[in-house]
């Protein structure tokens, strides 16, 4: 038994559980075409909850804050990017590919800009007063969630918005009988960057390792002569943006959003952060990758246990690991 | 010269008053050593000097500079390095970032550095294992590594042979006598045989007050003293 712990340890542990999950899938779902479609899917999937939850998971493990109003910064990049895209119709719907990416390029960055902003504010007005006191966060940022969603209501309405999108990335790859929706595989290469640029932050530079110490321990972090609560806005910003832009690209993967799609992604969210291990990038994409996969395996063999697949997922990985996957800190 | 003057300090925690006014001088060079048995406030003066818990105003003073209502990171840039009574290692940071990151400009001085791989080998050896992954001692090494790394006037170490082999705890000794011509240590340690090896000048701290302070030579002389006021038998 031993020895098929170390040996499943040496070949990767913990990152192997997608792989695991997708192999039992396999076998379960018969088809090979319907198979790799959920694959992508889920993979896809994975990657934009990722860039929604990887923020909120440094934010949690380095400021110990309970951000209930995350998904605020989810909703308000989606409904920013889509008035980008709808404002730049002109662009989207020209034959040239050139100002069609320019529009989106436009859109994801309005939504990072506005979650920069939005964070900063935020940490200052909102979250500030009420470090150390997770009664207190959890009470204000509800409370800040629930004006979020009323300020979107109130500046969208609350009929759904189309979100268009370049016509470069409707449609799908037709391979054999596998269908690849284009957009998925852009969503999960978005993500892919993210992460890995996330990873050479956190790992090749300065601010990196304050970020990775401060998770573990913020009161040495001060008294090796750090300000840690220049840190914490840096963080907080970074995690806003980085959940507008997880909205922005949900948002066209939706193709048609509401004011409530904050707090839909926020279960999930949550699920991501805490079966990942708080403060943890790597864990962090583990969990949303594994999330991801489940939701959409999960949909397509037993479609009536799709929501509660991911909360049973979640018990089971605490039962096992009560720190989740890859906590930071160990 | 006066480094370091602690002048009636008294610290709230919440509710509850835990120092009552503590005042002790630690003179600059050499080893001083605060005494007391559990829970008579010791650490808690450390935490003080250092800003983690915020002392009465105007009863720290460091280089003749009030340093009482500072932040941490403040007063550690003013040259205060602290190594906690947990040590406050960053497990899952290699030993090298672990020390890197209390450098000031994020490069190694080459000679400091040769100091800490002769001070403590074991962290040459371990260089690049995450900090978790050491034993206690070498916890303990780099934690006083980690506050060595760069010059600073004042250590604040609380309680480092805790939990100790003996072995470890010569080893350290014998670092901290090096340290010690360099630098000005305020020493918090239980372990009396180890504290009178040390010090130079000392305090006793007993339910949040100094109760006596004076030269280490002459409290080891006075058994009675000890006694009194550590329980300590002959």
């Amino acid at each position: 038994m031993n020895k098929l712990a170390e040996t499943i340890g040496r070949l990767g542990g913990v990152n192997l559980l997608p792989v695991a999950l997708a192999a039992i899938a396999f076998v379960l779902i018969g088809a090979p075409s319907s198979w790799v479609t959920l694959t992508v899917a889920g993979l896809s999937m994975g990657m934009m909850v990722f860039l929604m939850a990887s923020g909120l998971s440094l934010v949690f493990g380095l400021m110990d804050v309970m951000n209930f109003g995350h998904s605020a910064f989810i909703s308000f990049g989606a409904f920013v990017a889509a008035s980008v895209l709808a404002a730049l119709g002109g662009w989207l719907d020209s034959d040239s590919v050139l100002l069609a990416t320019a529009a989106l390029g436009l859109a994801l960055l309005a939504a990072i800009s506005f979650g920069l902003a939005a964070g900063l504010f935020f940490e200052t007005v909102i979250i500030r007063p009420v470090y150390r006191d997770h009664l207190r966060q959890i009470l204000i940022t509800m409370g800040a969630l629930i004006v979020s969603e009323q300020v979107i209501l109130a500046v969208w309405g609350g009929t759904p918005f189309t979100v268009p999108r370049p016509s470069f990335l409707d449609g799908a790859w037709i391979i054999g009988d596998v269908s690849i929706e284009i957009y998925r595989v852009f969503a999960f290469g978005i993500g892919a960057v993210v992460f890995s640029g996330l990873l050479l932050l956190l790992n090749r530079t300065r601010v990196g390792l304050l970020i990775r110490a401060g998770v573990e321990n913020r009161e040495m972090v001060e008294s090796l002569g750090f300000k840690i609560n220049r840190l914490f806005i840096g963080v907080f910003m970074l995690g806003s943006a980085l959940a507008a832009l997880g909205g922005a690209m949900w948002a066209g993967y939706e193709t048609i959003i509401t004011p409530a799609l904050g707090g839909e992604m926020m279960i999930v969210v949550f699920i991501v952060v805490i079966i990942g291990g708080l403060g943890s990038i790597e864990g962090t994409l583990l969990g949303a990758i594994i999330v991801g996969l489940t939701a959409n395996y999960v949909g397509y063999l037993a479609p009536k246990m799709a929501l509660a697949s991911n909360m049973i997922l979640m018990m089971a990985i605490l039962m096992w690991r009560p720190s989740g996957l890859r906590p930071a800190v160990k | 010269m006066t480094l370091l003057r602690v002048h009636d300090m008294k610290t709230d925690i919440g509710q509850y008053a835990v120092l009552h006014g503590i005042t002790f001088d630690v003179p600059e060079g050499g080893v001083f050593v605060l005494l007391g048995r559990n829970g008579a406030g010791k650490t808690t003066t450390l935490r003080s000097i250092m800003g983690l818990w915020r002392p009465s105003p105007g009863s720290v003073t460091f280089q003749g500079d009030d340093i009482a209502g500072m932040g941490t990171a403040d007063i550690a840039r003013k040259g205060i390095a602290y190594v906690p009574e947990n040590m406050g290692i960053f497990g899952g940071l290699t030993v090298e970032e672990n020390l890197i990151l209390a450098t000031a400009k994020g490069k190694f001085e080459p000679k400091r550095l040769q100091r800490i791989y002769d001070l403590f080998p074991a962290l040459e050896k371990f260089w690049s294992k995450q900090a978790w992954s050491l034993s206690g001692g070498q916890k303990q090494m780099l934690a006083v590594a980690r506050a060595i790394i760069e010059p600073r006037a004042l250590i604040l170490i609380d309680e480092p042979t805790k939990g100790l082999a003996p072995s470890i705890v010569a080893a350290m000794g014998e670092a901290f006598r090096e340290i010690a011509q360099t630098t000005t240590i305020l020493l918090v340690e239980q372990n009396f045989n180890f504290a009178r090896s040390l010090g130079r000048d000392m305090a006793v701290i007993e339910d949040g007050r100094v109760v006596h302070s004076g030269s280490m030579a002459d409290f080891v002389a006075d058994t009675d003293l000890q006694g009194q006021l550590l329980g300590l038998s002959a």
